[in-house]
């Protein structure tokens, strides 16, 4: 009896301690887009953020593509060889590349780098009093720190996302043509026959909120690290893992809400 | 203004703090404070590890919301007060940081006129001008506004901070262990900036510190804190003299006396 007791103890401590969790998450995220839309405005915060999301991932974002297009082209051929189904590889590559793997892999990326930066630099200011120092400075931390990168996340993965877009298909290109002996206008042909707008537009709505998502993991571990290195180590830790595992689920519903009939 | 109502203002305090209390969890940090600082003088407050110092400090600042009490600045109570009113009244307050809390993210001159610039009371292009103007009011060449703050050794690293609390000229200062971390003779430089800007200011100023060399020199008034109580105020020059067993253990650093460190057994 007293052991099912604890057990339902330990139960009931973990939900609650995950309700509690996911009530602050929410509401900090409320409190952050809140900031979004009410002045003053940081426009030279939110212009280091997009540089910081946008301009310097693309490196990282377009390599990923490149050879995620150039491996989907590969596999594809040797599984749909066996059914003498390889002029479906174009298509395979597109949609792949558009729907899932272009917003995925590059979320991932993107909150690999972006994610970590993000908690490392609002964490240390967190312990070495610079969050403090704004408020004495009349400047509103949430306002100048937390929504300029959740606008910045919002807005530059869609715009990562179509370079990758472009550059996956580019990499199924490479492959189809110098190795598949594919025709160059035959395979640009099949793409952009099946290709629809709704497959592209669906993806980069899936990068928005995992653009989003990126940004408010980073600043959520960042803005509540306490304990100096150590905790500085474990929010950078904490924004990448519960932005990549939250990049997963989202995109279940996404395409559970964009694809099924 | 009458002879009277110059009477009033003169004994109003700039700060008077009453019965602030302020726990985390079971902890009790500050239980019931009670203090005066006066218009235009500096006030050390002296207290060990622990002793609810730096929680005191946020408290006005409005870093940390106490339990229970009031804050007046000029009298009127800075917990009764709206957000916007008590935004404006602590908009007047200028703190420095333990650690000087530069922003690694921006230039020095950046740094120093954040204030200035988040108030909105110069335009960009005149903030660097400004910037340059008060680095040089804490000794610093115009040509450090252009560094970075991981550039500067700790004791530049002070002044800047000391350079960005004075900036908006605040009425009442805060300084946080204004000498930490500093070698004796960057503590006594830093020590006589203070005593020269809150003079020049005419602000009102609070430190906290351990440093008995420190307080003596920055303050006109001192006061204890110990287990989040005051249990001792009086003149700074008094405090190695003051007859308190208390502050007499402190300020000499005895092992032995009313104040037992809580060491685990």
């Amino acid at each position: 009896m007293t052991a099912a007791l604890d057990l339902l103890a330990t139960i009931g401590r973990f939900v609650l301690g995950a309700c509690q969790a996911t009530g602050q998450l929410t509401l900090f995220a409320l409190a952050g887009l809140s900031h979004v839309v009410r002045p003053p405005f940081y426009p030279r915060a939110f212009g280091r953020a997009m540089l910081e999301i946008g301009y310097l991932s693309l490196p990282v974002v377009a390599l990923t593509a490149v050879f995620t297009g150039m491996v989907l082209a590969l596999q594809s051929s040797t599984g749909l060889s066996r059914f003498s189904a390889d002029s479906a590889i174009a298509s395979l590559v597109v949609l792949s590349v558009t729907r899932e793997l272009g917003p995925v892999l590059g979320a991932l990326m993107v909150a690999g780098r972006v994610g970590a930066a993000m908690a490392a630099e609002i964490g240390t200011m967190r312990v070495t009093d610079q969050i403090d120092a704004l408020t004495t400075l009349q400047t509103n931390p949430m306002k100048y720190l937390v929504a300029p990168r959740l606008l910045a996340g919002l807005i530059a993965l869609p715009l990562l996302v179509l370079v990758a877009d472009i550059l996956g298909v580019l990499g199924g290109f490479i492959i189809a043509t110098l190795k598949l002996n594919f025709s160059a206008a035959t395979y640009l042909n099949n793409t952009i026959n099946f290709v629809q707008a709704d497959d592209v537009i669906s993806g980069l709505a899936k990068a928005a909120v995992f653009g989003f998502l990126i940004s408010l993991m980073g600043c959520y571990h960042g803005y509540n690290s306490k304990g100096g290195a150590q905790g500085v180590g474990a929010a950078t830790t904490a924004a990448v893992v519960t932005a990549s595992v939250l990049i997963l689920a989202f995109d279940y519903v996404l395409t559970e809400l964009f694809f099924a009939r | 203004m009458s002879a009277s109502q110059q009477d009033r203002a003169t004994r109003t305090p700039k700060i008077r703090i009453r019965g602030l209390c302020k726990s985390f969890g079971a902890k009790l940090v500050l239980d019931g404070v009670d203090l005066d600082v006066a218009p235009g003088t500096s006030m050390v407050v002296i207290g060990g590890s622990g002793s609810g110092k730096s929680v005191l400090l946020k408290c006005v600042l409005g870093l940390i919301e106490p339990d229970a009490g009031t804050i007046e600045i000029d009298g009127k109570n800075l917990l009764a007060m709206d957000r916007s009113d008590r935004e404006a009244t602590r908009a007047h307050i200028g703190m420095l940081f333990q650690n000087g809390a530069l922003f690694d993210s921006l230039p020095v001159w950046e740094n120093v006129a954040f204030g200035l610039l988040a108030q909105k009371l110069v335009t960009r292009d005149e903030a660097k001008d400004r910037a340059i103007g008060v680095l040089g009011q804490v000794g610093l060449a115009g040509s450090v506004g252009d560094l970075w703050p991981a550039e500067l050794s700790g004791g530049m690293q002070k002044r800047v901070a000391l350079a960005r609390a004075i900036a908006a000229q605040p009425d009442i200062l805060f300084f946080d262990e204004p000498t930490t971390g500093l070698d004796p003779i960057m503590g006594a430089v830093i020590d006589g900036l203070i005593v020269d800007c809150v003079k020049r200011l005419g602000s009102t100023a609070v430190a906290i510190t351990h440093d008995m060399i420190s307080a003596a020199r920055i303050g006109d008034q001192a006061a204890m804190i110990h287990k989040g109580k005051i249990v001792w105020q009086g003149p700074a020059k008094s405090l190695m003299t003051s007859g308190n067993d208390m502050v007499d253990q402190f300020t000499h650093g005895r092992r032995d006396g009313p104040i037992q460190m809580e060491l685990r057994k």
